[in-house]
């Protein structure tokens, strides 16, 4: 097994652009596993942890750029105000070791259906920076999981950042594993509310072929929040529109049975968990106008 | 008596002795340090010069037949220098515990997925890795026998209790996986009436997944050919004379030629007592002249070694209407997998203990162990007696139900105690303080109902964020057990110590010689806290274990303490005599309490204090002592009647948990266990035992089991094999009885077992009582609890 390990990003998009079935390592959480385990015997292994742009995250019109090299440790403590949503889904991930080492970018690139980061992403509708030595591009998160454990992105191309707006509402994120911590996800359930959209992000992992949104569960939200003119009053959410929304959201997904849970549990946590979140977040809406 | 202790976690510091590192004392242990700076050299780190790395072919397939294996690509490769098969076992090609069954490599069939078919030894192990893929080995697939009921030909499972001999007849007829019928043992327990009636009868049937020991040292060693022809192997395992035996029939070789070294073991629980890749090593290292190291990784470790026995059992309890237990009639099944491993024992035991610690005077009792195309299952803490706890305390608490009745009041008006006579008509001559121990749980405080600010970490799902309190609803349950301490059933059970007392550096120095394998429990502690005790020596050094000492017998069924640390104490008796003797030469007369303290032999009486290193000077004392605790009988066969064990161990369990009922998520919220130890030799060990074992059962009561599907297993690792992490398994209340069992050494009790069997129950009534569901088999499932399996 061959190893390269560059030290500027230039250097590493050569390195890929020379090497297409080169696969790049950061954390190793995922691609030493799979080497373990027999599954990844890569020819070469591209190391980028040397790359140090990749480890800063900046604020850019607004929006966070986070570099694909930023640990969960550090969205936890340093972007948890920015960006809630994923730093609640960091926080569900592995062990303090695991989310020292493991990175979002890495979460992205392995673009697994159980992949804790992508429910939060797709919910807060961020987007992915991809490069090559032939230049960069921007693929909306909703359009970057192709397959199970497939993406958008060329042979050739490495991923830079993702870019995540800081929310206008509240955010949620929710995920079942069968012991308490360290657990892969069973389900998992992310929720953005976007009020100054009047738009509502909601998405599933675990669940489905990809991690995916459940649109009609998004637009039926919206829509009733609209028409109840809920989003200026900040009334009670009626009950039955928060068990809808579940319902809707777990008609989203096409679970499958495996070792981990059958589809019928997985159908019925992802309504109980939206339901769950929906009901939090709403809380919070109605407490931020409190001034709590 | 003593007074019981009391601890929320961690040692009681008032338990601890004086600090002379003697018995009572929490001892440091000798290879804590080490441990805990990452510094210890587990099986995994041995290593040699010019040393090869042997690999094992594993059959993909759970029956078959071996019709062709083609070894020549492998042995071609660059750098490979053995491949081997059956065709190369110089000695006997089949092994076992307690049956010979169990070919070392693949003879014509393969009976589970993940027997060894090939070897292949090379100077990387990539390499024997690429040769052993490159075998060709051509099957014809069977389909695979994959349930007990089934591989023993029962019609139903109402049916065994009418005709039991039909059954053995039927299990001859059925699909053979082994040339003598699927039937490993059949044990019946009788007595009392054979057709009891009662005022309230509770049925229920239930069923125990696969537990795996789940070790975190995977299988290990090192063979190195030696220059008289013989072979010395490193290896990590629980018992190295048992390993010697099997090893030396297998390469035709004396026990003198092939020594065994224990090398360091990361944890057991059962799951060394079988061989692994001991024969293989040797094999290789005698066919290669070079030293051969074979090293699992986790995923061959899942199939390297034997798990737990799954079992389905049925029960039936009658009792009048006060809730006086009237009868018991139970039949248990435990699928032994392909060889026989340690399934006579499994039997032995569930058969024996399995209605639980209870007065009951008409018992009928049909324990199966059978043998099908599933892993072999084996040794694992507290076996046969873990799987039926989950039975029978479950019946305890719908008879309870049935009666109106509080289940600890019912388990109570029914505990044995000391006197009673268990189902095979054995009088237990020791304390049984079966109700103390449930009353003692009972007085404890509940832990508080969560209020205020939420933590996610105290929730069911924890940082994951299920639930900020919604669905989530509390449970209480308790459960108790016993388990028998030692071999049993007549088995000559006994150790082996040599201890040496000699001056080095001027000052008097043991050394205590022991084959008694640490598996991480810490006997070593334990051995050195009875001879400085015994002989009043500071300095105790811990022999290397090996062969070249005597048998110490199996680290296993909670025997140790008992048994070797038995044997130490006899050795140092003996040391002492001899010392005594000297010092009443050299004083000229004989000296009714002389003693051995602070290094010197000293009496009260007679101011005497004589030094031990002027005693000695350069002379050494040593004794070598075999140890035998009282024998115990094997049982009738048609009644199982007799005094099969030779001491029982006994604790209770209180569970708390909070189930999110939506989700089916559970949190265990608190674990209260009580046990009566005789005498805790090292309280701090005696709580990480304690604490260990509950985990063990916990985790066996919601989360872990090797899932197979068609004889294959599924989950072969540690992303899905869970084990509980911190944040499952809660802080404990323990409080530690020390009541002596005036047979045993120091009047102690074998610990290690007892706190993992009537955990995983106390759980499972736990969870019953805050979800109101029967829930009849585990691991509990959230599906289960959901309605969505």
């Amino acid at each position: 097994m061959e190893f390269l390990q560059p030290s500027t990003w230039a250097e590493a998009l050569e390195a890929k652009a020379a090497h297409p079935d080169a696969v790049p390592i950061a954390g190793g959480t995922d691609v030493m596993v799979g080497i373990n385990f027999g599954h990844l015997r890569p020819a070469l292994l591209l190391d980028l942890t040397r790359v140090a742009d990749l480890r800063e995250w900046t604020t850019v019109a607004g929006a966070v750029r986070l570099g694909a090299g930023v640990s969960y440790a550090r969205v936890i403590t340093e972007l948890g105000d920015r960006l809630p949503g994923l730093a609640m889904a960091a926080r569900t991930i592995g062990s303090p070791q695991i989310r020292n080492r493991g990175t979002v970018g890495g979460n992205l690139a392995t673009a697994s259906p159980a992949g804790d980061a992508h429910p939060a992403l797709l919910a807060a509708d961020a987007v992915v920076e991809v490069a090559s030595v032939r230049g960069s591009r921007r693929i909306p998160v909703t359009d970057f999981y192709t397959g199970v454990k497939r993406s958008a992105m060329d042979a050739d191309e490495l991923i830079a950042a993702v870019h995540v707006t800081p929310p206008s509402g509240p955010q949620q994120y929710s995920k079942i594993g069968t012991r308490n911590a360290m657990v892969i996800a069973v389900a998992a359930f992310g929720l953005a509310l976007h009020p100054d959209r009047r738009t509502v992000g909601a998405a599933l992992g675990s669940a489905a072929p990809t991690p995916r949104r459940a649109p009609a569960a998004e637009e039926f939200l919206a829509g009733e929040l609209d028409a109840a003119g809920l989003w200026e009053s900040r009334a009670e959410l009626p009950a039955a529109t928060a068990r809808r929304f579940g319902e809707l959201v777990a008609a989203a997904s096409s679970p499958i049975d495996d070792v981990r849970g059958t589809a019928a549990y997985r159908r019925h946590a992802l309504s109980v968990m939206a339901r769950r979140a929906l009901t939090w977040a709403w809380t919070d809406y109605r407490d931020e106008s409190r001034g709590n | 008596m003593s007074t019981p202790t009391r601890t929320p976690t961690g040692a009681p510091a008032h338990l601890t002795g004086p600090g002379s590192g003697g018995v009572g004392d929490s001892a440091q242990r000798p290879d804590g340090v080490l441990k805990v700076r990452g510094e210890f050299a587990y099986g995994s780190d041995l290593w040699m010069e010019d040393m090869l790395w042997g690999v094992t072919l594993r059959s993909p397939h759970p029956y078959a037949r071996v019709l062709a294996i083609d070894t020549s690509a492998a042995t071609q490769l660059p750098g490979v220098h053995a491949v081997l098969t059956s065709e190369d076992v110089p000695g006997e090609k089949v092994y076992g515990l307690e049956l010979a069954d169990q070919p070392v490599l693949a003879v014509d069939v393969v009976r589970y997925q993940g027997e060894p078919v090939a070897l292949v030894a090379a100077d990387h192990p990539d390499t024997a890795r690429r040769a052993a893929a490159l075998i060709r080995v051509d099957y014809e697939v069977w389909e695979p026998v994959t349930d007990a009921r089934t591989a023993l030909g029962h019609p139903a499972t109402d049916a065994v209790h009418e005709s039991d001999a039909e059954v053995t007849e039927l299990s001859r007829e059925s699909a053979h996986l082994h040339p003598e019928g699927n039937l490993v043992r059949h044990l019946k327990v009788r007595t009392g009436d054979p057709q009891p009636t009662a005022d309230v009868v509770v049925v229920g049937e239930y069923e125990v997944g696969m537990q795996d020991q789940a070790f975190l040292g995977p299988e290990s060693g090192l063979a190195v050919p030696a220059d008289d022809g013989g072979v010395e192997l490193y290896v990590a395992t629980q018992w190295l004379h048992v390993d010697q035996r099997q090893i030396c029939s297998a390469l035709g070789l004396p026990p003198e030629q092939v020594r065994l070294t224990l090398a360091g073991v990361g944890g057991a629980f059962g799951g060394r007592e079988d061989l692994s890749m001991h024969v293989h090593a040797c094999l290789l290292a005698l066919r290669t002249g070079k030293p051969v190291k074979m090293s699992y990784n986790r995923e061959e470790s899942f199939f390297g070694h034997v798990h737990r026995h799954p079992a389905t059992m049925r029960y039936e309890h009658g009792a009048t209407r006060d809730g006086q237990l009237v009868y018991v009639k139970a039949s248990i099944w435990f699928d032994g997998g392909a060889y026989a491993s340690s399934t006579p024992a499994v039997v032995g035991n569930g058969g024996t203990m399995g209605i639980g610690p209870y007065v009951v005077p008409n018992v009928h009792v049909d324990c199966y162990g059978a043998y099908t195309n599933n892993p072999p299952c084996g040794a694992m803490r507290g076996f046969g007696s873990v799987q039926t706890a989950f039975a029978y305390e479950s019946q305890m608490d719908a008879l309870a139900a049935e009666l109106g009745m509080d289940p600890v009041e019912l388990r109570c008006r029914n505990a044995m105690e000391q006197g009673s006579a268990t189902p095979t008509g054995q009088v237990i001559d020791s304390p049984a303080p079966v109700a103390e121990l449930l009353r003692r749980l009972e007085a404890m405080p509940l832990p508080a109902e969560a209020d205020g600010e939420v933590d996610l970490r105290d929730m069911p799902g924890g940082v994951s964020n299920t639930t900020h309190g919604e669905g989530v609803r509390r449970g209480v349950g308790y459960a108790v057990a016993y388990k028998n301490v030692a071999f049993s059933e007549g088995y000559d059970d006994y150790s082996t110590a040599r201890v040496r007392l000699e001056v080095v550096g001027g000052e008097p120095t043991a050394t205590v010689h022991t084959a008694a394998a640490e598996v991480g429990q810490g006997l070593v502690t334990v051995e050195q806290q009875i001879t400085r005790t015994e002989l009043g020596v500071e300095q105790v050094t811990v022999h290397p274990k090996d062969t070249t000492v005597g048998s110490a017998g199996s680290t296993s069924a909670s025997r140790q303490t008992y048994v070797t640390g038995g044997a130490v104490k006899a050795a140092c008796e003996a040391v002492r005599g001899q010392l005594l003797a000297r010092a009443e030469r050299l004083v000229g007369r004989s000296v009714p309490d002389l003693r051995l303290a602070g290094g010197q032999v000293v009496s009260d009486a007679e101011e005497i204090a004589v030094p031990l290193a002027d005693l000695l000077g350069n002379e050494a004392v040593e004794e070598t002592v075999q140890w035998r605790h009282r024998p115990t009988e094997a049982i009738d066969p048609e009644t199982g009647q007799g005094f099969a064990h030779v001491q029982y161990a006994f604790s209770a369990h209180r569970a708390v948990v909070d189930v999110d009922t939506e989700l089916g998520l559970v949190k265990v919220v608190e674990m209260a266990c009580t046990q009566d130890v005789g005498k805790a030799i090292n309280p701090q060990a005696v709580i990480g035992q304690i604490q260990g074992g509950t985990a063990q059962g916990l985790g066996l009561a919601v989360m872990e089991e090797i899932l197979i599907r068609d004889g294959k297993v599924v989950n072969p690792s540690f992303t899905d094999y869970l084990i509980p992490t911190i944040l499952d398994m809660p802080p404990m209340r323990v409080e530690v009885l020390e009541y002596a069992d005036p047979h045993a050494p120091y009047g102690l009790r074998g610990v290690g077992e007892a706190p993992n069997i009537s955990s995983g129950p106390a759980v499972l009534a736990a969870i019953r009582a805050a979800t109101g569901l029967p829930l009849a088999r585990v691991p509990v499932r959230p599906e289960h609890l959901t309605g969505t399996s």
